[in-house]
Formats: C-alpha cells, structure tokens, sequence
C-alpha cells in the first residue's frame, strides 16, 4: 500500500511568492516590467511611472494594464461619447434617475417604480469559445442590473455572425446560442427578443451583444461607492480564480491575428446556478438595507471593482489580497487584481449590518470573504500578508486612464462606395416584375438568411418564465409587465444596420435608432430611454475612428430630436480581423412604457375583415437593402432619415394602441413592405388580399419598388371596421400619409398581392421556416 | 429598502370563497425559477401560496405542495438528484406516502425531483435532440382522477407551456406498461413528441393518484396574454383548482 502524500496546506503555498512590494519598487527603478505583454503602451506605461511618482508594483501594473484598457477605460471613444451627456435637454432629463457612468442608467416609470436597462458587447470571447462567451455575456449585464439595486427581469441578444453558410458560422451559431440559453434559462429570465444577422464581414469578428433590464422601486436604487470610513469590504459569490486574466486588456482590445497564441485561457468560465443564487441573495441583501455600495466584478474584476468603488466614494479603502477566496492557490497577486472569475459581487457593509449580512450568505450557501476597509485617506491600499503591494491613488486607476484624440478622416473610398446605387447596377439586372417572379422574389427574400425565421434561435430560449412577459419574439418588440396591479410595463427592442451605417456611418447610426424607436412604439409603447452597444473596427485606423465618430455624433443628434436620452451602453472596438474591420454596427435598443400592457399591439393579422392600412410614403429606396444584399451589392446611400416623420408615426401608433383602434401593427424595415405583409399573415396563420395601386400611383413607384424599398417611417396595421374612421380621421389630423391597402382574409390560406402571383400561407411558411434548419440542423 | 413582491405577484381574483382558505405550499430550492409563477397560479386559483424553504424541517399546515420549475442545484450531477436530499423533501416523502396522501404536484425540474425521490417512477433524460426547447405543447389528459386533474374531462386536450432540455421520460418497458395499465399515465404530448418520451408520455402519478409530475408547465397557462397564444392561454389553471376542489371535499 502506498502512503498519500501530504498535500501542502494552500495558506503555504499561497506564501511563496517572490512579492513585489511598494518599498521594493521604489527601490528597483530599474526591474524591466511586462508592460507591453499586458496590452499597455510606452506612453501610457509612461504615465504610470509619473502618476505613481515610481515604477509600479507587478500588481500595480496589473491593476492600471486592465483598467486602461480600451474595454475598460473607453480612451479612443471618450471625447466623442460626451455627446450623449451633452446633447441633452432638460425634459429629455425628467425621467433620467441615473444616468451614465453608473452600471446601468435609471428611468423613472412612474407610480414608484423605476427601470434600469443596458446593452453590452462580448463578442471577442464569444468567437474564441462561443458557448462561455456568451454565456458570461449574459452574466455580465445581468450583474449590472443588480449592482443597481433592482431585479432582473428580461434578456434579450442581437447577435451578428458571419455567412450562413460558412464552416466556421455553425460553430459560433451553436455555441453563441446555446451559452445564451444555457446561461439565461438558467436565471429564470424571460428572453423577449434579439437579432439575427449573417454578413461575412462578421466572419472573424462575431458580434454577441446582450441586453438586460431590470425593475426596482425608487428608494432602492444602488450606487456602486465607497463611503463611510470603518465600514467593511466584502467579497461574496464564486471563488476567484485563473479564467479571464486579461479578458479586457488583451482579449477585449485588440484584432484578431492568427499569428498569435491561442487567447482561450482569457475567456471567462460562467456557472449560472451561483448567479442565479447571487441575484435572490442580492435582492434580499437590499430587502433589508444591508450594504452601502454594490459593484459587480466584471471586466477588470476586483482591480475594477476596488478602484471604483474607492473612487466614486469617500476615495480611501484597505484591502488585504490574501483574504481572497480562491479556486487555484497557485495564483498571484496580479493575477488575483486581474481576474475576471465570474458570479462575484463586492460590498460595502456597516460594522452593525456585518452579522445580519453573514445570515443571508449562510442561507443562500454563499462564500464570502471580509477584505478589508473603507478609510479615508484618498488611498486605495492593498497588502499581501500585511506588505504594501498597491497605493495608488484610485481616481487615477479607475477614471483618469488616458484619453486619445486618434485622428479620423473620411475614409478615400466612401465616395466611391455612395456613388455605386444599386439601381442601374449589374446586380440589379432582371429586376422581377412579372407576377410569378414578384412572388418567387418574396418568397426567396423570407427565405434569406437575414429575414427567415428565427424560431430555431428563439425556442431554445425560456420566454415564459417569470410571468410577466406579454409579448416576445417575432413582434416588433418584447414587452414585460413590471406592476401586476395595474399592468404597467416595459417594451424594448434592439436594432442596428451595418450595411445603412457602412454607406453613412451618421446617418445610419440615426437609422438604427430610428427602427428601435419605430419597434416600441409600434408595440404600442411610449419610447423613453436608449442604450447603445457600438461595435467597431479598430480605432488606430482612421477610417474606422470616423465612423465610430459619425456615428456617435449621428446617435447624439437624433435622440436630441426624438427627445429621449441615452442611459447607458458599451463600446466594442478592435472588431477586425486583420486590417479588415467589421461594417460599423451601432447596435441601439429603446426602452418604452406601457401604462397597461394588455395594451400591446402584435404583429400579425388574426380579424377577418379588418382593413389594413400602410401607414407612411414609399421612396424608391434600395441601396442597402436586403434585396440587393441578396444580390450581392453594397453601395449607394441608405434610406433617407426623417426623424419628425418617425416621432409623428410613434404618436399615431402609440394612440392607436392606447385607444384601441388598431388591431395588429407591424413596422416596415430591412425586407421593405414585402416582409412585413408576409411576417404579419405568418404570425398566426391569417393571410389577406392587398392592392397597392393607390400606394404606386401617390409615390410614383412601381410594384417592385413598393414592395422592396426600404423606406424609413412607415407601418402597416390592421384596423378593425369600427374604428376605421377615427383612424383615419387621427391620420388625416396630424397630416399623416395613410393609405388602405387591403383587408384581413382568414379564410384563404394564401396573400394575395394584385400583380403577384398568389402566394400560399403554407408554402411561404416552408421557405420562411426552412432556412436555419437547414444549415445548423 | 421595500418588498418586491410586485413581479410575480398576482392580482387577486374573485375566486369561489369556499376553497381561499386553502394553502398551498410552493417550494423554493437554490435555482427555482417558477416558483414565483406556481405562488401566482395558487393564488389565482384562489387560494393562499405559502413559501416553503428546501431547508425546512416541517410543512405547517399546507394542504397541498407545489415543487416548480428550475435548475435546482444547478442540475449538477443529474436533475434534481441533488435536491431529492433537501431536508424538506424527506417531509414531502413521508406526506406524500402518508395515509392522508398530500397532493404533491411535480412541475419540470419538479418532476424530476419526484422520480429522484422515488416518489413516482421513470426518470428523465437529455431531449433527444439534444437542445433546450421552449414551445406551447397541447397535451392530452389521460386520467382525470388524480388529485390534480379532476376539474379536467378526461381526454381532454390543453395548451401549456413546454420549456426545458431534460425532458425525455424513460421507463423500463415493464414499468412503461404497468403505468399504462393502471392509468397512472396522467397527460401525453398531443401532435408532436418535443423530447422523445417514451409512448409519448408528459405526465405520470403514482397509484394513490395523490403525486403527479408533468413536464410542461401549467403555471405558466394561468392568465390570458402571459402564456400560450394557442387555445384560451388558461388551460393549466385547471391544476390548481382540481387540487383545491379535492382539498375542500375532502375536507367537508
């Protein structure tokens, strides 16, 4: 029999560093340091040496590498992102109960109640192990959401991959999508909608972008700060340990090369029971007034999480690294500051609440550790068995990182690219326009990747949970009812264009927050607040900065004439493989209110005889399109923005909802008319007979182009008979353009379109249906 | 800091008098998630929810238990073969087999618990697809004799809720055919077997027809526009009223 070795207590081993102290740095000036390994440059390296008045400690450097990451300190976009704090009027605030800086901006529903939401990126670690990537993706944002103070109560996930049939795409699309559900399903939260994009721009540079939103009441609102000198330090939930070092700095800001080592050790591993535990555990710490300040280990963690919560309160704090509870106790210093281990929480707790907070982590089987505490010295201190390995001064960590004016220039091509229209071009040859080919040409566009059914993706996700949900996936917008007593609610929706935002980076950011604000008030509600997630290529390339900054300066312009503000969001740059970026895809989700959400419109027909109106004029308006996407052209300019045409259309659609005059609504986008007419029959199997010659002879467009443009600000809806004066009459009032273009038929199984050839319900339900089955089984 | 009871908590309804005194407790485990919405069923039932803690040692007084939906423990190890050893699942056992046959109803990660716990027989494994599947399922109701199915005709057909990715049930074929042959084959899935569940089978109970488990959700068929789309979006109200109808007449 052979004797088992004796395992060295880890509290040994955890000891046998070689730490490198303050005392020691300032001592060794000249120790050649990792700096550039950890993703910093000369410059910024630089900085620290004169911030620090010394070189830094290696946990020093670990701290400023990942907290002056681009991912974390926002360097290139900062100059530009103010916009959105400054083009804000004073009733665009009245609303605003927090607003950006904080995890997560605060609106104000009304009746007490208040909404936190937020839109975040994790694309790079979803393409290096799509299933943990997006997984903690979802992790992620939901823990900003609690960090507010308030439950979580819906997810959503526009997701962007490369070309549907591309090899690489199934990996991504199965892993992406089941770390999503996975992840998600796992909390007990409703996934009420998302995105599905393919473009091979997005081949090397997926885009897994994800939203929550979450309620809470006034009073319960959580700021992530430190105050209170003597007050405790607690970190709570999972152990750290060796996933995600980095995860910011060299993951999150940098290309893609295939030259460099694998960076699948920088990707974070998600566990979605300890979340869900450390969402109830959470609340009820809040339920009880347990904790001062709340900060979320994410991107950065505990160097994040210490520094801002030091600097966003009184500025002092004590910390001692070896109280960390850790899952491998071979780590070191910097790479404990370093990790991003998921499901982690740090607080800020009284010395009288210390004993009832202990409770309510031993009845949820929670680990926590007492890390230290708040002084007041303006000093963010952390020690290794009682040696000083970091003194900093945390302002400069966590907000004084470097900001960069990179230079941006309107790229060389793009006049060429806004010179190429799609009509005239060789794509364009052949444009359908017998009946047979008009509907072969529907039914091939509700077929295509981008505008096929979605219901592979959506059922793998848990919508019901919760009980709230009145509305998801495939209308226009996912709505939530937060106040069971009176049925107030939210609606939201996510929306983006690459191609629009190639063409004309400011006008196609406007696009995208034009849709998402069509979307909710589509839905029947009244848009509030706005989130955006900005994924773009690198900003070292001109070209790429100058859309970032069209775009950002577009989204700043249009929220200031649709009066809503942004709360919130994310900037994801270095989204490129090589020198090639991704399309600039401004992703921007809409947050809206609903006084009783049994007011919600759908998207589909289920009355027969109600009369369907189109609501809005019709331009010929195709470069960009789907159509000609199928066709395989990128140029020209994107539709047209008429930001005063939307907010009249919102209002229209929103007093129809509140007033019960329309039925169904269902906003026309990517795909033109010709989707919205086959998406609203699909919906619940009930098709119907439409005439477009009124729309052809007022605009002064063909059938074709009726039916494929892609003109912004318009809808269809259904109206029931009796309320089709008072529709109209309020349409003819605002000076709206409306036009009848058919009636609801349930009984003919088909969607009749005078000159196209009619177009079965069930066959068009094939096509729309068959698409991602196909390719991913 | 105040209560945020509000989400997930129901409106009362106006609800027959007789059966609001009933309580029924609904379990919480680490990793519930429906227990908010089978509290929001009971009471739109009409009767009074009454949380149960996994690590309680006693009942009260509940007429009746609820284990809902989730991933308790994380589904580590198998589907609730963690939770089968929570300490107030040896009290449901013991009620549940006791001569005053507690109503347990065993829902998803629920029923998962029940064959962990031997409570009813079978076990579930990974959906033969091998995903997560959230859909509206009709089901058949078998057997309209069971504590929770009386307000129910019986080969009655309803919408509810279908949402999970270990759902295929499995038995022996000699458990299979004796479940069959004392009818203890409580709902099939109806046009389309989303799992691969032996002969169909949603939902089962033991003999005593005391304990039931489904897959599908009922809870989340309670309140018109909060579930299905197909059918009234009601039709797994009927659980909970069974339960309180059986409760008050045996009561009287």
């Amino acid at each position: 029999m052979t004797e088992t070795p004796a395992v060295a207590a880890p509290a040994e081993t955890a000891r046998k560093f070689n730490i490198d102290t303050v005392e020691n740095a300032a001592k060794t000036p000249d120790t050649e340091l990792p700096w550039a390994e950890l993703g910093l440059k000369q410059n910024e390296f630089d900085e620290v040496v004169k911030v620090l008045g010394r070189r830094p400690t290696g946990a020093e450097l670990a701290m400023y590498s990942v907290m002056w990451s681009e991912h974390c300190s926002y360097k290139s976009s900062k100059n530009h992102l103010r916009q959105f704090g400054d083009k804000v009027t004073e009733e665009m605030k009245k609303d605003m109960l927090v607003g950006i800086g904080e995890n997560a901006g605060v609106t104000n529903l009304g009746d007490g109640w208040a909404v936190t939401f937020k839109i975040e990126s994790h694309n790079s670690p979803s393409f290096v192990e799509p299933y943990q990537g997006a997984a903690t993706g979802i992790g992620g944002i939901v823990r900003d959401i609690i960090s507010m103070g308030a439950r979580p109560v819906a997810v959503m996930d526009p997701l962007r991959f490369g070309a549907i049939d591309h090899p690489d795409t199934a990996r991504v699309m199965h892993g992406a999508v089941a770390g999503i559900g996975g992840y998600g399903n796992s909390l007990g939260l409703p996934n009420i909608g998302g995105e599905m994009v393919f473009d091979s721009v997005y081949q090397g540079n997926p885009l897994v972008n994800a939203l929550a939103v979450g309620v809470m009441r006034h009073e319960d609102i959580r700021l992530a700060n430190a105050s209170g000198k003597g007050n405790k330090v607690v970190l709570f939930g999972a152990r750290t340990g060796g996933d995600g070092i980095g995860g910011a700095s060299v993951l999150a800001s940098e290309s893609f090369d295939d030259t460099k080592p694998s960076k699948r050790p920088a990707v974070q591993v998600g566990d979605p029971f300890a979340e869900k535990v450390l969402i109830e555990c959470c609340l009820e710490l809040f339920k009880g007034s347990l904790v001062e300040g709340i900060q979320d280990l994410g991107a950065a963690g505990i160097s994040c999480a210490t520094s801002e919560l030091a600097s966003n309160g009184d500025g002092g704090m004590e910390v001692e690294l070896t109280s960390v509870l850790l899952r491998d106790p071979t780590l070191t210093p910097g790479e404990i500051l370093m990790s991003e281990s998921q499901e982690r929480m740090m607080a800020v707790v009284t010395p009288e609440n210390i004993a009832a907070f202990e409770a309510v982590m031993d009845k949820w089987a929670v680990e926590y550790s007492w890390l230290g505490e708040v002084t007041d010295t303006g000093r963010l201190i952390i020690t290794w068995e009682g040696e000083v390995i970091v003194d900093v001064d945390p302002r400069t960590v966590a907000h004084d990182g470097p900001v960069y004016d990179r230079p941006y220039a309107r790229p060389e091509w793009q006049d060429a690219v806004q010179a190429d229209s799609f009509t005239g071009s060789v794509q364009d040859a052949g444009r359908p326009s017998a009946p047979a080919d008009l509907a072969a040409a529907i039914t091939e566009l509700v077929a295509s990747p981008n505008m096929c059914d979605k219901s592979w993706i959506t059922k793998q996700y848990d919508r019901y949970v919760g009980g709230n949900t009145a509305m998801a996936f495939p209308d226009d917008a996912g709505v939530v009812r937060v106040d069971e007593e009176t049925g107030l609610g939210v609606a939201l929706a996510t929306d983006a264009n690459g191609r629009y935002t190639y063409l004309d980076p400011y006008h196609g950011a406007q696009l995208a927050l034009a849709e998402a604000y069509r979307n909710v008030a589509t839905s029947g509600a009244v848009p509030m607040a706005v989130s955006d997630c900005l994924n773009f290529g690198s900003p070292e390339d001109p070209d790429v900065m100058w859309q970032l900054a069209e775009a950002i300066r577009g989204l700043s312009d249009a929220c200031m004439v649709l009066g809503i503000p942004v709360t919130g969001g994310n900037v994801s740059l270095y989204n490129q493989t090589g020198t090639t970026p991704i399309h600039p895809s401004p992703v921007v989700a809409v947050l809206g209110k609903f006084d009783d959400v049994a007011r919600r419109t759908p998207s589909g027909w289920k009355e027969d005889g109600q009369a369907i109106y189109l609501l809005g004029t019709t331009a010929a308006e195709l470069d960009g399109s789907e159509w000609s996407n199928m066709r395989g052209h990128l140029g020209g300019l994107p539709p047209k923005v008429d930001l005063d045409a939307e907010r009249e259309l919102g209002q229209i659609l929103i007093n129809a909802s509140r007033d019960g005059m329309v039925d169904s609504a269902h906003d026309l986008s990517e795909g033109g008319l010709a989707a919205a007419l086959v998406e609203s029959s699909l919906r619940y199997g009930v098709g119907a007979r439409i005439a477009l010659q009124d729309v052809l002879d007022r605009d002064g467009v063909d059938l074709f182009t009726a039916l494929f443009s892609e003109t912004q600000g318009r809808a269809v809806v259904a109206v029931p008979r009796s309320e089709e004066i008072r529709f109209t009459d309020m349409c003819t009032a605002r000076g709206f353009a409306h036009v009848r273009i058919g009636v609801v038929d349930a009984e003919g199984g088909t969607l009749e379109i005078n000159g196209v050839e009619t177009m079965s319900l069930d066959a068009l339900r094939e096509a729309h249906e068959a698409t991602l089955p196909k390719y991913f089984g | 800091m105040t209560e945020l009871p509000l989400i997930g908590e129901a409106v009362a309804v106006a609800a027959n008098p007789r059966l609001a005194g009933a309580r029924i407790g609904v379990v919480t485990f680490p990793g519930t998630l429906d227990d908010r919405d089978a509290a929001r069923a009971v009471r739109l039932a009409g009767a009074t929810p009454v949380e149960l803690w996994h690590a309680g040692t006693t009942l009260g007084d509940v007429d009746a238990v609820v284990i809902p939906g989730g991933f308790s423990y994380g589904d580590y190890l198998r589907a609730g073969a963690i939770a089968r050893f929570a300490p107030l699942m040896s009290k449901i056992i013991d009620a549940a087999n006791s001569e005053a046959k507690l109503p347990v109803l065993g829902i998803c990660n629920g029923f998962q618990i029940l064959t962990e716990s031997h409570l009813l027989p079978g076990s579930m494994i990974k959906n033969d697809h091998l995903k997560f599947m959230c859909r509206d399922q009709v089901l058949r109701v078998e057997n309209n004799t069971t504590a929770w199915t009386g307000d129910y005709a019986a080969g009655q057909e309803i919408t509810v809720p279908l949402k999970n990715q270990d759902g295929q049930y499995i038995a022996d074929e000699k458990t299979l055919d004796a479940l069959e042959a004392e009818g203890r084959v409580v709902f099939r899935y109806v046009g389309f077997n989303p799992n691969g569940s032996r002969r169909d089978i949603a939902g089962i109970s033991n003999a005593a027809g005391n304990v039931v488990g489904l897959m599908p959700h009922p809870e989340h068929a309670v309140e018109a526009g909060f579930g299905p789309e197909l059918g009234s979006g009601t039709e797994g109200l009927g659980f909970f009223t069974s339960v309180l109808n059986k409760i008050v007449g045996d009561n009287k």
